[in-house]
């Protein structure tokens, strides 16, 4: 088991989301990241989708009760183990009674903002509706339905085993880059009322930087760039969205739903950011800018193909690390 | 300006938004639920998630290709031709309102906007009998129809980045009663106390499409 020894706000379990409670009203949830969710699973060989702590705020300390194999993914942190410093997007093996530390985020403009803490066997809490996920609207799911607390004790399903550790890999910022005119860049589809919207504003999304304001958080990131105009008002009736979508509030800022985005909405859907670029979002931080890509279904179809490869290779460079399979858990 | 033609939309490549033509009435949504239960069977299909006169379908896996993906559209459009309403005659439940005053924040915003009384407003809110057309926004939030058109009033400007649970609020032509604390774009008219979600229960939601919302005014705070 591993204790939260610092305040902890915001961090939550996560595992890859709840699906198929939309009809409840109950969002998917999941990692903001789920890229460095899946890629810390497999380097531990967890199952991809097993649960993980993810956190966005800094300093975060555990203390492991036990030896546990873990792996660090996400943003890179500076993590170290007692006073040893670790590598990120790498597995370790921590004794009973260590501290792991992980500080600021770093790599300059490269940064990341959200770290994944992947246990051995995954965090061991209950599934509600299909889902260790956090439900934080709905305060079920992940640890008591809510952000971890100082003092909070969670288990690691795979805690004990042996596991081999001491491997990593080149984190998807570097093996799959994207950016436009030198800023880090999502693709987007052009969603139902893009067409309602100015011409000019049409072009100023594109070609514009859109600052991450400091109102962003797991359900949303609300932007700043130039206002998007209507071409005259639309008020809809309200309708199933996903995490990606891209609604335009009568200010004319607009708003990308993130991973604890509702259900539904009614606002004017500009477009939706990609679900292969979401993990891209996820990292972004606070008062970082960011630039849209126009994309097609093709495209975008292709864009999770080349998600998929990547986690593939993953899973291949493993599984030569690992060795064996008679050595496997 | 109101379609006569269904409106098919992507959701990126996560879903598919089906929007019914004309006037938004119970009888489409009646249909909305027959299209819902039919395309939850197809084979690509995740999810299918009705919303207010329209329909969400997300993907287990999108289509590969355009053709594969106007195939599907195609196949929901004569879906929605052939479907049939779908009546559900659900349980009627009353809920208690308190109007106006520090649970109903919102409320001169709907008065500036009608040009109405809070008393008229409270009248017109409160007479209906609201079917629940679908679920959504939060766990057990219900989506009704039926609110007057009178005291329609569009969404705030900027969302509030949190009304209490039990918030009475109007969207649009919409009304609708909030299950737990959140953001919400809506104007909050009034409040209630009503447990609308238990993720332990199956369903977890305490109401479903088809069943019947009274507002009964508790009191007025003006």
């Amino acid at each position: 088991m591993i204790e939260v020894l610092s305040s902890a706000a915001l961090a939550t379990v996560q595992d890859l989301g709840r699906t198929g409670s939309l009809r409840w009203g109950v969002g998917t949830s999941g990692a903001m990241d789920n890229l460095a969710l899946a890629a810390g699973n497999l380097l531990l060989g967890n199952a991809l989708g097993a649960a993980a702590i993810e956190v966005p705020v800094f300093p975060f300390k555990v203390r492991f009760g036990e030896d546990c194999a873990f792996a660090l993914t996400g943003a890179d942190c500076a993590a170290r183990l007692d006073d040893q410093p670790l590598l990120p997007w790498w597995v370790h093996q921590a004794r009973a009674g260590q501290v792991l530390t992980l500080g600021l985020p770093q790599g300059g403009a490269q940064r990341g903002s959200r770290a994944m803490l992947c246990l051995a066997g995954g965090v061991d809490v209950p599934e509600v509706l299909g889902s260790r996920s956090t439900q934080l609207r709905g305060a079920f799911g992940g640890h008591e339905g809510r952000a971890l607390r100082r003092g909070d004790v969670l288990r690691a399903a795979g805690a004990g085993a042996a596991c081999k550790t001491g491997f990593g890999l080149v984190p998807p910022a570097l093996a799959l880059p994207l950016q436009q005119g030198g800023v880090p860049a999502v693709r987007v589809l052009p969603a139902a009322e893009y067409m309602g919207f100015e011409p000019a504003s049409r072009a100023a999304f594109w070609a514009g930087e859109w600052k991450i304001t400091s109102q962003s958080d797991r359900y949303g990131y609300r932007l700043e760039g130039e206002a998007l105009r209507p071409i005259a008002p639309m008020e809809l009736r309200s309708h199933g969205i996903v995490p990606g979508v891209i609604q335009v509030p009568h200010s004319g800022q607009p708003i990308i739903q993130m991973r604890d985005a509702q259900p539904s909405g009614g606002y004017p859907k500009f477009g939706t950011v990609i679900e292969a670029d979401m993990w891209r979002l996820g990292q972004a931080p606070i008062g970082s800018r960011v630039r849209f890509i126009e994309t097609n279904w093709e495209e975008a179809v292709a864009a999770l193909d080349e998600v998929r490869a990547w986690l593939d290779k993953v899973a291949r460079m493993v599984e030569l690390h690992r060795g064996a399979p008679a050595a496997r858990r | 300006m109101i379609a006569q033609r269904p409106s098919l939309s992507l959701l990126g490549t996560t879903a598919l938004l089906f929007e019914a033509p004309g006037e938004m009435n119970l009888n489409s949504q009646q249909r909305i639920w027959a299209l819902a239960h039919e395309a939850q069977a197809w084979p690509e299909i995740r999810e299918a998630v009705p919303g207010m006169n329209n329909l969400m379908l997300t993907f287990l896996r999108p289509p590969r290709g355009l053709g594969a993906l106007e195939a599907l559209e195609a196949r929901l459009r004569d879906a929605w031709d052939a479907a049939v309403a779908l009546p559900r005659e659900g349980r009627v439940v009353e809920l208690p309102v308190v109007y106006g005053g520090a649970g109903g924040p919102h409320m001169a915003d709907v008065v500036a906007h009608t040009g109405l009384s809070i008393e008229q407003i409270v009248e017109l809110h409160s007479a209906p009998l609201y079917p629940v057309y679908a679920l959504g926004s939060h766990p057990g939030y219900c989506y009704l129809g039926g609110m007057d058109a009178r005291i329609a009033t569009p969404r705030r400007k900027v969302p509030v980045l949190s009304i209490p649970g039990g918030a009475v609020s109007i969207g649009g032509a919409q009304t609708g009663v909030s299950a737990s604390a959140g953001p919400s774009g809506w104007n909050t008219i009034g409040s209630t106390s009503m447990s609308f979600f238990d993720p332990a229960q199956n369903p977890p939601a305490a109401l479903q499409p088809g069943d019947m919302i009274r507002f009964r005014v508790e009191g007025i705070v003006r």
